[in-house]
């Protein structure tokens, strides 16, 4: 046995299915091995959409996701994914084939320090310099990154690692990590402070982010806020934790959120902020102050807590523990007027949107779309204009809702369905992306059709980087500085490239028939939306 | 701002000093002096910095840092608990007339002459706190010498007593 089937035994070990990534010499032994595995490989048709679909793998199973590229550059354009997933959290194991390590430090040919220059965007990162190393350094890594606050782990391997004899593989049942000790269970005294907090206020909240997601705590949160009747508002990433259409939901906060969202927490007198990071695009609305109010603050990661808004009350610890814990304790929460005021707020406060005749309206588009989806469907949006109607008028019922939001990485959403759907096949899986994104990723319409991967592709064409040009609308007073996308190609011929079928969406008649015939096409296809180039978020 | 000594227990891996230096600098966060060296437990490295911020960003500093993989733990030295001690090495130009001026200074500072030549000496002086002025009033009893080259081994420190040890298994 050598370097290179160990690594594929040690991915056997933890179930892992499937690998995305793209091979070249320095990673050769490792796809020679996998060939002799159950273990499946798909070709990306460039490095970073193969982490794109392992983190959307990952999210979907609620597992790990795996890509495996070559040295170099091979190694180089995986960052931004890799960076993408750390943004957002995601689980995510990232092996990397490296030069001879007698060569290391040498610059030779495709060699590059990616143990080096990913330090910032990854949990943790592993150089194997001896072959009897790999068995713990894979237990390690899967188990670093699934743990406390998830995140990529890379794994570089030298090529005469990989070719190496290894005496005696032998996969560690156990792990004994030094130094990485992640808090799971709740402090229980703060958790007595948050209940005394809660029975005493009036308006009390909760802002869901993608920590709620990462630890499968959707349950016990939704049982949490029906128990005591709380209200819910979410952060980017958290939309979708509790369905759209849930009474006690408020929508997402934010400056691309809903008004009455960030009425409802201005108004709180206390607010548990649920994985979520406190991030400048969470809370920048301007006129959210946090004086006067109990600010409760739950995350894994302690050093999130404190870092953009000091809290009343830390609550380092998993979710999922902490709501358990809560419910072990029984009190009264006295919030109906409260809730009866937020219901309020949100039939007088919905954003009226002006029309846009000739053309399909988005917003309109996009509630349909996802109203017609199947009730666990899997909608990906992308970044731009496209993301923030998404997140304004997707309704999620039973489903999942995925985007990069902390990193906001342009063209995710192709690749990240792809992942979906190879994990979920049964699943109904939608891109939906403009058109700046589509041309960031379109080549993966080559990886879906290799490997039968049935998502589907929605593009919100305007001709324009619309968020870009919507910024310069307003700052820069319709000076448009290269926001123009003039030369892209005729979406009809790219589908006839791709052997796709094809929906062309103009107008608002055509809607409702359109989207059913394209729903009900089982094989992977295209539809474009022509929107207004003038429309504005 | 204000100064603080962080103490780090970190496991002994190729690149750990790299991968904490790396997180001050993107994050922003100054480092006055970083020394690290092994523990009497080859596994580990002790890594003592010392830095300086608000209260927030010295508060962000021991969480950031306390949740890297490679750190067992990071402390905080406070002065009235801890031992300091940094060690600092100062040539001095000397002629053969003013050389004896020179060592009466060095005397008068209780420091060490470790190098004599004809146109140099070598001064070893000891510092014992982070807000120690010794070494800054010495230099300024210097005007008018010339230092050729000054070094310091940056700040070490343990806690006193057995209160707040990390026992090692």
């Amino acid at each position: 046995m050598i370097g290179a089937d160990a690594m594929v035994k040690c991915l056997e070990k933890e179930g892992v299915k499937v690998v995305f990534g793209y091979p070249g010499v320095a990673i050769c032994p490792f796809y020679n091995s996998i060939l002799n595995s159950e273990i499946e490989s798909v070709l990306v048709r460039t490095e970073q959409n193969a982490a794109h679909a392992a983190s959307g793998l990952a999210r979907v199973t609620d597992g790990i996701g795996v890509c495996a590229v070559t040295s170099g550059p091979g190694a180089t354009n995986l960052i931004t994914g890799i960076a993408t997933a750390f943004a957002d959290s995601i689980p995510m194991i990232c092996i990397t084939g490296q030069v001879n390590s007698e060569l290391l430090g040498s610059d030779v040919f495709q060699e590059a320090d990616i143990t080096g220059a990913v330090e910032s965007f990854v949990k943790y990162s592993y150089l194997v310099k001896d072959v009897n190393d790999i068995p713990r350094i894979f237990k390690e890594a899967f188990y670093i990154a699934t743990t406390g606050r998830k995140g990529p782990v890379l794994i570089d391997v030298p090529i005469d690692v990989q070719n190496a004899k290894i005496s005696n593989f032998e996969y560690p049942e156990e792990i004994s990590l030094r130094t990485y000790k992640p808090t799971v269970k709740g402090h229980s005294q703060q958790i007595k402070r948050v209940i005394k907090e809660l029975q005493k206020v009036k308006r009390p909240i909760i802002c869901v982010g993608g920590g709620v997601a990462l630890s499968q705590a959707n349950q016990e949160l939704i049982e949490f806020a029906e128990h005591h009747r709380i209200p819910v508002v979410s952060t980017m990433m958290g939309i979708g934790i509790m369905p759209t259409k849930h009474p006690l939901y408020f929508g997402m906060v934010g400056n691309n959120g809903k008004p009455y969202a960030n009425r409802a927490m201005n108004e709180a007198d206390l607010i548990i902020m649920a994985g979520a990071r406190v991030a400048d695009r969470a809370i920048s609305q301007p006129d959210l102050i946090f004086d006067n109010k109990v600010l409760v603050h739950m995350d894994v990661d302690p050093a999130e807590i404190g870092k953009n808004v000091g809290p009343t009350i830390p609550l380092v610890g998993d979710a999922k523990h902490i709501f358990k814990d809560f419910e072990e304790h029984d009190f009264y929460c006295d919030s109906d007027a409260w809730v009866e005021t937020l219901n309020g707020y949100r039939e007088e406060m919905e954003p009226k949107r002006p029309d846009h005749p000739g053309f399909v309206d988005p917003a309109k588009f996009i509630t349909r779309l996802s109203e017609k989806m199947e009730d666990d469907a899997i909608y990906v949006a992308d970044v731009g204009q496209n993301q923030i109607w998404s997140c304004a008028y997707h309704v999620v019922k039973n489903g999942r809702f995925l985007t990069s939001g902390g990193m906001g990485t342009m063209g995710y959403s192709i690749p990240a369905a792809m992942g979906a759907k190879y994990a979920i096949k049964d699943k109904q899986v939608i891109a939906v992306c403009g058109d700046g994104s589509f041309q960031m990723s379109m080549m993966e319409l080559a990886t879906m059709r290799q490997h039968g991967i049935n998502s589907k592709v929605i593009v919100l064409k305007n001709n324009y980087l619309g968020m870009v040009r919507q910024y310069q609308h307003f700052t820069y007073k319709d000076n448009y500085s290269v926001v123009d996308l003039a030369g892209s190609p005729d979406l009809e011929h790219i589908s006839a490239a791709y052997n796709m079928p094809f929906f062309r969406l103009t107008s608002m008649d055509e809607m409702e028939d359109m989207l059913d015939e394209f729903l009900k096409n089982d094989s992977a296809c295209l539809m474009e939306v022509l929107i207004d180039p003038m429309d504005l978020v | 701002m204000q100064k603080k000594v962080f103490q780090l227990l970190v496991d002994n891996t190729s690149g750990v000093l790299s991968r904490i230096s790396g997180l001050f600098s993107r994050r922003g966060y100054n480092i006055e002096s970083i020394t690290a060296g092994v523990t009497a437990d080859p596994n580990y490295t002790r890594i003592t910095i010392v830095t300086s911020g608000d209260d927030e960003i010295l508060d962000q500093i021991e969480k950031q840092v306390g949740k890297l993989v490679d750190v067992r733990d990071i402390k905080v030295l406070e002065p009235d608990e801890s031992v300091y001690r940094e060690l600092v090495l100062i040539k001095i130009r000397v002629t053969s007339e003013n050389r004896l001026s020179v060592i009466g200074l060095v005397d008068s500072f209780k420091a060490r002459i470790v190098d004599v030549s004809k146109e140099s000496l070598t001064v070893e002086m000891e510092v014992k706190g982070i807000s120690d002025s010794k070494i800054d009033n010495f230099i300024n009893l210097l005007e008018g010498y010339e230092i050729l080259e000054l070094a310091r081994t940056g700040l070490i420190g343990l806690g006193r007593g057995t209160d707040n040890v990390t026992y090692l298994p």
